[in-house]
């Protein structure tokens, strides 16, 4: 069995409209023809993250998380239960938010993630970021990056219509704080800054003038 | 997690095929479940077969009128689908009752609707478990069991199944298509597609072995009132106690499955049948049967409160 090269992936068109987080540019899958033999098999990843192209060779056990992490060093994405519980790992996978613990790097071979430090820096914070720290929307900050990049994504999701289990009219999706309690509710905060955080995702919502 | 060695599968056909050839092979499409349980080293795949480059992702119309979803549609993209909203609204309601955002985002259909219980004594390793081990016995039935099945459970086995989607499927008597290793394929009513436990509560579908799926289709819509309630400890990202999808008809009638009851979606043709004469009857018609341990016998009055509820939202 071999490790093919994929020339064709359909699936992130379907929810292209909510794909705003970060622009798809295509970047050459690893061109492995390596056949996954042994035990101790290593397979070919390429991954572009936060702009940047990074071409690995990983044990097949390494989940995105890890490889974020420990090979890379882009260490704002958070392990917190590795079990996909907590959220504090979330990251952005072609512009859908994701648990970046319950995933293998090699099977987004050839995709496009974008972590927390790729949404914005301490010189150039994303609105996210900076309404987060206007808002006090933290306390020891851990779950933030994972919280930040949900947050991110959640607004994109409602701006797409996709609707949640609050929505009462599947058709007519809206911003709510009610809305935005459901929606992030993959994302727990030990230190419970809840109400801090739901008025950091209005404020970047433009939803605070009520 | 324990080693095993990756492909990316070329074709359903090849997939299979691999699958069956491969010892001890496991497909692998969102991984939102089998990932959590091979870090636990409750699943302990030698081969995973990545099945997510696979053309499965499509939900288009079928000549009957109904809809077929390719077994890679996300929960998220199934439960935003325009014409899932609009006719099998049930459907979109149930898959946004599950989960998490993140995981709706990378949880499949056909994944779905394989996840497996999330019973604490299948996931405590320490702790016998028929379905985990075979022969090693239950512990749940004397342990807590609280949110533990009350209908088609055995004396080897009292998890329920998991998923909220599937509940509204069952309603809607979808069908699982599937493709075995040689090439052949075949249609399962989802009626027949979840197993009971019996004395084999390892053996959870009717899947052969290899044996993989393609889509599910569902037949053209009923129409009606559509409700999904799912009751549970939080308001959100929790796995259901009891969860009731429901399709209401002008003339009275209507259907009726149940999640968090059994080890599969729970659906009575005596309780749809039963639903001119109101909750109550439907609620003593899905229930017959039962059998409750000291933990969950509460599930019975909750699923007759649960039933008045909807039918009083329904007929209001």
């Amino acid at each position: 069995m071999t490790v093919g090269n994929f020339g064709v992936v359909t699936r992130r068109t379907v929810l292209g409209a909510s794909a705003a987080a970060c622009a798809t540019s295509a970047i050459p899958r690893a061109q492995a023809a390596t056949p996954a033999k042994g035990d101790d098999a290593m397979v070919p990843v390429a991954l572009r993250i936060n702009g940047k192209d990074h071409h690995l060779t990983l044990d097949p056990r390494t989940t995105l998380l890890d490889t974020l992490r420990e090979h890379l060093r882009l260490t704002g994405t958070k392990k917190g239960c590795d079990h996909g519980q907590c959220g504090a790992c979330t990251v952005i996978v072609e512009g859908r938010r994701i648990n970046s613990c319950l995933t293998l790097a090699v099977m987004h071979d050839g995709e496009e993630v974008t972590t927390i430090e790729g949404l914005g820096s301490p010189e150039k914070l994303h609105p996210m970021q900076k309404a987060f720290v206007v808002h006090d929307g933290y306390q020891c900050g851990y779950c933030t990056p994972g919280q930040i990049c949900s947050a991110v994504a959640v607004l994109d999701e409602i701006e797409a219509g996709i609707p949640s289990h609050v929505t009462h009219d599947l058709n007519n999706v809206a911003f709510s704080d009610e809305e935005v309690r459901e929606r992030m509710s993959g994302n727990i905060c030990r230190c419970a800054a809840y109400s801090n955080i739901i008025a950091a995702i209005r404020d970047v919502a433009g939803e605070d003038k009520a | 997690m324990k080693t095993f060695t990756y492909e990316r599968a070329e074709s359903p056909a090849q997939a299979a095929a691999a699958a069956l050839s491969r010892p001890g092979a496991r497909f692998i499409a969102g991984g939102t479940n089998l990932l959590d349980l091979m870090k636990l080293q409750i699943e302990t795949p030698a081969h995973l077969i990545d099945v997510n480059r696979l053309e499965l992702d499509k939900i288009e119309a079928t000549n009957e009128g109904g809809l077929r979803i390719g077994a890679l549609v996300r929960n998220t993209d199934l439960a935003a689908d325009k014409r899932v909203r609009r006719d099998y609204a049930v459907l979109s309601r149930a898959l946004l009752a599950g989960a998490s955002g993140q995981l709706r985002n990378k949880a499949t259909t056909a994944g779905n609707l394989l996840q497996r219980t999330r019973c604490p004594y299948f996931y405590d390793t320490t702790k016998p478990c028929n379905k985990r081990k075979p022969g090693t016995g239950c512990a749940a039935m004397k342990g807590i069991s609280r949110n533990l099945a009350i209908m088609g459970t055995s004396d080897a086995c009292i998890a329920t199944h998991p998923s909220d989607m599937a509940v509204a499927m069952r309603l809607l008597d979808a069908t699982v298509d599937t493709v075995a290793p040689n090439g052949t394929k075949r249609s399962i009513p989802i009626a027949d597609f979840h197993r009971l436990p019996g004395d084999r509560p390892e053996v959870e579908s009717a899947l052969a072995p290899g044996e993989l799926i393609l889509s599910v289709t569902l037949p053209k819509p009923i129409g009606g009132t559509h409700i999904y309630r799912k009751v549970r400890d939080r308001a959100s990202y929790a796995f259901a106690l009891v969860s009731v999808a429901a399709v209401f008809t002008p003339d009275k009638g209507g259907r009726f499955a149940f999640g968090g009851l059994a080890p599969k979606p729970w659906r009575v043709d005596a309780a749809d049948a039963a639903a001119a004469q109101g909750a109550k009857a439907v609620a003593e018609a899905a229930l017959s049967g039962a059998r409750t341990t000291r933990d969950n016998a509460f599930k019975k009055d909750l699923t007759a409160r649960t039933l008045a509820s909807i039918f009083a939202e329904a007929r209001a």
